[in-house]
């Protein structure tokens, strides 16, 4: 059994979050469905919360609605004449009918299923003031390489997505020299 | 504080989250199949992402199957790891669809059709 404040977040949180989701698949423009984005966003931070999943709940905040949702204004800003529309294309009807399958096959099978659950007792039982402890420990622990994996992976992303934008100088000196020439 | 008997039998089990999780995985499906825009179609991606991150974190509170010596917060760091991987494919994916607007003009992934037969 939960507290009241509980279960009343809950239902808050994820009407909030599926809404602003809907509501990007129905906005027009595509700066308005970021915005609903970052609402989804917001709304899923506040559900890890009520999982007691505090420094989660906060880098989602950081890293989501912070630095991702920024990295998607800029893509939009960087593309502007086609970037404003939000229109659908021809597979929304299969779409539709797939993300429909998904989601109720999901929610079929977490309701017939028999979940061992329990309600917290693990978790007290561990008797640690915050997650941020544990997890540290964790990935500095047991998914150490998996850890330094990801560092390493992460590096190589953002080195590619630069390279992959960088205006080659060649390019540059070619256009200037068409330019000089006209 | 004593709990309320009505309020009792509404008490939150992993059932619901999941099928939060579930729902905003479908709609996170049907923005990545059915829109037009590279940006929207990775804000699907995203919102697919952040489901799993959810599913995840709410077995890590709730599952009971924990052996002897685990750690009960193993979710918690493989959500981390999702979060990073996560980070380093928006960014791909953004430098992608500024290099695709650079060189065709557009981001409308059903006029990106150069290698169709």
């Amino acid at each position: 059994m939960d507290s009241p404040g509980i279960i009343v977040a809950f239902w808050l949180l994820s009407g909030i979050t599926v809404l602003s989701a809907l509501l990007v698949f129905v906005a027009r423009n595509l700066l308005h469905a970021l915005a609903f984005l970052v609402l989804s966003f917001l709304g899923m931070a506040g559900l890890f919360m009520t999982l007691s999943a505090d420094f989660i709940a906060v880098a989602q905040i950081l890293i989501y609605a912070g630095s991702i949702s920024v990295l998607m204004v800029f893509a939009v800003m960087l593309t502007p004449l086609a970037s404003r529309n939000n229109g659908n294309s021809l597979y929304v009807i299969p779409a539709l009918m797939g993300g429909a399958g998904i989601a109720g096959l999901v929610g079929a099978v977490a309701m017939e299923t028999d979940w061992a659950e329990h309600s917290g007792e693990a978790l007290k039982a561990a008797d640690f003031p915050s997650t941020v402890p544990v997890i540290g420990d964790l990935l500095l622990g047991r998914y150490v390489l998996a850890f330094e994996i990801a560092s390493v992976l992460l590096f190589i992303a953002l080195l590619g997505a630069i390279l992959l934008v960088h205006e080659r100088p060649e390019d540059e000196r070619s256009a200037g020299q068409q330019g000089e020439a006209q | 504080m004593p709990p309320i008997p009505a309020i009792d039998e509404l008490s939150v089990t992993l059932a619901h989250y999941l099928i939060v999780s579930g729902v905003i995985f479908g709609i996170g499906v049907v923005i990545a199949l059915a829109k037009r825009n590279a940006v929207a179609v990775l804000m699907g991606v995203e919102l697919m992402l952040n489901a799993v991150n959810l599913t995840l974190l709410a077995f890590s509170r709730f599952s009971s199957a924990f052996p002897a010596g685990e750690e009960p917060l193993t979710g918690h760091a493989f959500v981390v790891f999702v979060l990073t991987v996560a980070a380093a494919e928006a960014a791909i994916a953004l430098a992608l669809a500024v290099l695709v607007y650079r060189r065709r003009e557009t981001v409308d992934l059903d006029r990106v059709n150069l290698l169709r037969w």
